[in-house]
């Protein structure tokens, strides 16, 4: 049996079952990046297009690679502006991207719901590389894949997410992934990073730091991206952040013994989290860089309409 | 506009509860007055064009306060002659049209440009409402002496703010010195940020920014302690939020010379219209949650809500083709208003009566305008509505210039078959528009 959807727009569309699936799959890929000749021919043929509308190097390039590694054919295409300012519309950018017959479309966007408008109106698969505030799944599926490789298992695993949850679509998805699975997700920033909305998507929130890391399995520091504020005040410096809500050793204390530190890079050593930490035993960050090419290559598998029972890889 | 023959509707339910009046009969029209209603004599009604309206209701014609035509400066996307067509088609025999036009309606001649071209399209009365502020920038205030004369019904810088409290006292002050209302858009921008969807459940679900109630509420609170102070006629358009009902209620109680209005949308729809990111549902002020939606009803019905408003923003398939962040914001609604309230009729959200009254005698009192009335000399203004009419709703069919409306394919029951506007047919349903 096939997977069942289409397109990969976030993780909101998908049951736990699928998420498991992908899971599955990803670690079956994940031996591929161990070989010396790290290269299968399942998606010869296969037309990807990376189209990305807002600057990133890593998330694009752990697509570009899982897509070499599965033997696709891909392009990336990168427009410095948005289609609004060349006088193009999303519709219109959409409709050359059809013409152009691709396969898999993976987009990255400024704007929530971009992919879903282009889903709407493009035949390939849609891969969500991050809109806006909203999703990034494919980050939430790495994240729970590495958590899940570290021997972790999902049901009552607290996990604690710390930094600008509003505009944050890792935190989004992760909530999302992570209780669906069965996990317990622990929201923790200042009022001015945390929207109320939050609570009923099944978060708890926090606004003390030692309390939200009390007894955690997992913490997951956010970069604060204080480029993205516009403008819009939410903090009065890092130094401030760095001694309110900075993972440090001291504060790490107060998690499980084999708790994991997490970070979806790239990290602002000294702001979110102290290099020490970063750099330690806890850490796994690298780790989710590895995971992110297995998981991305499962995705882009199913969406080529691969099955899911009979992985094939060579 | 030309007196026609004198038209006798016959056998309508004669439905104008502004004046209380429900009842079967017939209604004389002539010399562009309303010159008869229930049992006319057969005397007065000869050589009269008879129009048959058994089953039909005959309601005052409808008057929207809150129309965007776009005309100057936006044709593409409305113009004053495809606005008065589309207003007709929905039942709407008056509209006031809002100053954000370029160049800005803030000079007799843009007032007498608009009034001039709804002359010529011979559909719908328009009654512009004149920019309260030069170049609606907040700054300085406009003729107003001057504009009233040349016709403009209420001053307004609607689609922004009068955003600084000092200003907003004087456009208050001078308005009311020729007894204009002063109609004004609360939003303060440094809490919306203009941000695309209401900031609650939807915001955190779809990470859209989100704009906060108070962003309006603030702005209300200041407008109506000013309001008290300068004791000036004033209009708080499209109330959004629970707490914005309260305090209309609590300025009216005090009695305070306030009125407000709502849109068809904001009661008919909340923020969960924004989940799918279609941005014909973006609007500003936005769409917010149920509790919202239902304080709003509850504000018409109870009448701290006088009027209900399309806030009709006409934009193009292109301009809204766009990620939902950059489409402009606003819905169209001329072509849909009555239908959709007539939806929360049948589902016991609205009496029958309240719907009618706030989209007559309603908002006719909030700016004094001529018409929302079926009494003996009013003007021959009236709308036959076919309540069982089934049709489902498609932009392909509108008049108006542009098709961004939330409601795209939606099965409705009722709907305006006929329009009079000083006592000439001016739309028929199914044939149009009538010459």
């Amino acid at each position: 049996m096939a997977f069942a959807h289409h397109s990969l727009l976030g993780i909101a569309q998908l049951s736990a079952e699928d998420i498991m699936t992908i899971l599955r799959v990803a670690e079956t890929f994940h031996e591929i990046s161990e070989r010396r000749i790290k290269k299968v021919p399942t998606l010869r043929g296969k037309t990807v297009v990376n189209f990305f509308m807002e600057p990133s190097t890593r998330t694009r390039a752990s697509f570009e690679i899982a897509e070499k590694r599965l033997s696709a054919d891909s392009l990336n295409f990168s427009p410095s502006t948005s289609s609004v300012t060349k006088g193009e519309t999303l519709l219109d950018t959409a409709k050359n991207l059809q013409a152009m017959k691709p396969d898999i479309l993976v987009m990255r966007h400024r704007a929530a719901g971009s992919p879903h408008f282009l889903a709407k109106h493009i035949e390939a698969a849609v891969i969500n590389a991050g809109d806006g505030a909203h999703e990034h799944p494919t980050q939430a599926l790495l994240d729970a894949f590495t958590m899940r490789r570290q021997g972790k298992a999902f049901g009552r695993l607290e996990v604690t997410i710390v930094g600008d949850i509003a505009h944050s679509r890792v935190a989004r998805s992760n909530l999302l992934c992570l209780t669906k699975l069965g996990a317990h997700v622990r929201l923790c920033g200042p009022k001015t990073m945390l929207e109320p909305g939050l609570e009923a998507l099944g978060a708890r929130l926090y606004h003390d730091l030692d309390a939200a890391l009390e007894g955690a399995d997992v913490v997951m520091a956010l970069r604060v991206q204080l480029e993205r504020f516009g403008g819009d005040t939410l903090l009065p410096s890092a130094r401030e952040y760095a001694r309110c809500f900075g993972i440090n050793r001291s504060r790490l204390e107060r998690v499980k013994p084999d708790a994991l530190v997490m970070h979806p890079g790239p990290i602002n050593r000294g702001v979110e989290i102290e290099p020490e930490v970063a750099d330690g035993e806890r850490s796994v960050i690298l780790e989710q860089v590895t995971s992110g090419v297995a998981v991305r290559m499962a995705l882009l598998y199913l969406l080529s309409g691969g099955s899911p029972d009979a992985v094939a890889k060579d | 506009m030309t007196t026609s023959k004198a038209v006798l509707i016959r056998g309508a339910r004669i439905f104008d509860p502004g004046r209380g009046v429900d009842l079967v009969g017939d209604l004389l029209l002539s010399e562009g007055k309303v010159a008869a209603l229930g049992e006319v004599p057969a005397a007065l009604a000869e050589g009269a064009q008879v129009v048959d309206a058994r089953g039909l209701l005959a309601t005052p014609g409808l008057i929207d306060l809150h129309t965007h035509l776009r005309e100057p400066g936006y044709e593409y996307k409305e113009d004053v002659s495809s606005g008065a067509a589309a207003a007709v088609a929905g039942g709407f025999s008056a509209i006031c049209c809002v100053p954000n036009t370029e160049p800005p309606n803030d000079s007799r001649a843009v007032t007498k440009l608009v009034m001039e071209r709804a002359r010529e399209a011979g559909r719908a009365r328009v009654f512009p409402v004149a920019a309260a502020t030069k170049g609606r920038k907040g700054k300085e205030l406009t003729e107003m002496g001057e504009l009233k004369e040349a016709g403009a019904v209420a001053v307004s810088d609607d689609g922004d703010p009068i955003s600084e409290a000092g200003m907003m006292r004087r456009v208050l002050e001078y308005a009311s010195t020729f007894g204009l209302p002063v109609a004004n858009h609360c939003e303060d921008l440094s809490l919306s940020r203009r941000a695309p969807v209401h900031e609650g459940v939807v915001s955190a679900w779809t990470g859209l920014r989100g704009q906060p109630a108070s962003a309006e509420v603030v702005m209300l609170a200041r407008d109506l302690a000013l309001c008290a102070e300068t004791g000036a006629r004033y209009h708080a358009c499209h109330l959004s939020s629970a707490r914005s009902v309260e305090l209309v209620r609590e300025a009216k109680s005090r009695g305070l010379p306030v009125s407000a209005e709502v849109t068809v949308h904001h009661i008919a729809l909340s923020h969960e219209a924004n989940r799918d990111f279609d941005p014909n549902t973006k609007c500003n002020p936005p769409l917010r949650a149920e509790e919202d939606r239902k304080a709003c009803l509850a504000g018409l019905r109870d009448g701290t809500i006088d009027a209900l408003v399309t806030d009709h923003a006409p934009h193009t398939d292109n301009d809204k083709a766009v990620e939902f962040d950059d489409a402009p914001f606003g819905v169209i609604g001329l072509e849909t208003a009555l239908p959709v309230g007539l939806g929360l009729v049948a589902a016991g959200e609205l009496s029958l009566e309240t719907l009618i009254e706030s989209l007559t005698a309603g908002p006719a009192a909030c700016f004094g305008l001529p018409g929302g009335s079926l009494a003996p000399g009013a003007p021959a203004d009236v709308t036959l509505v076919d309540l069982g009419m089934s049709f489902t709703i498609q932009p392909s069919n509108f008049l108006s210039k542009s098709r961004n409306t939330p409601f795209a394919g939606l099965a409705a029951r009722g709907r305006a078959v006929a329009t009079f506007v000083g006592g000439r047919s001016v739309f028929g349903w199914p044939e149009g528009l009538v010459r």
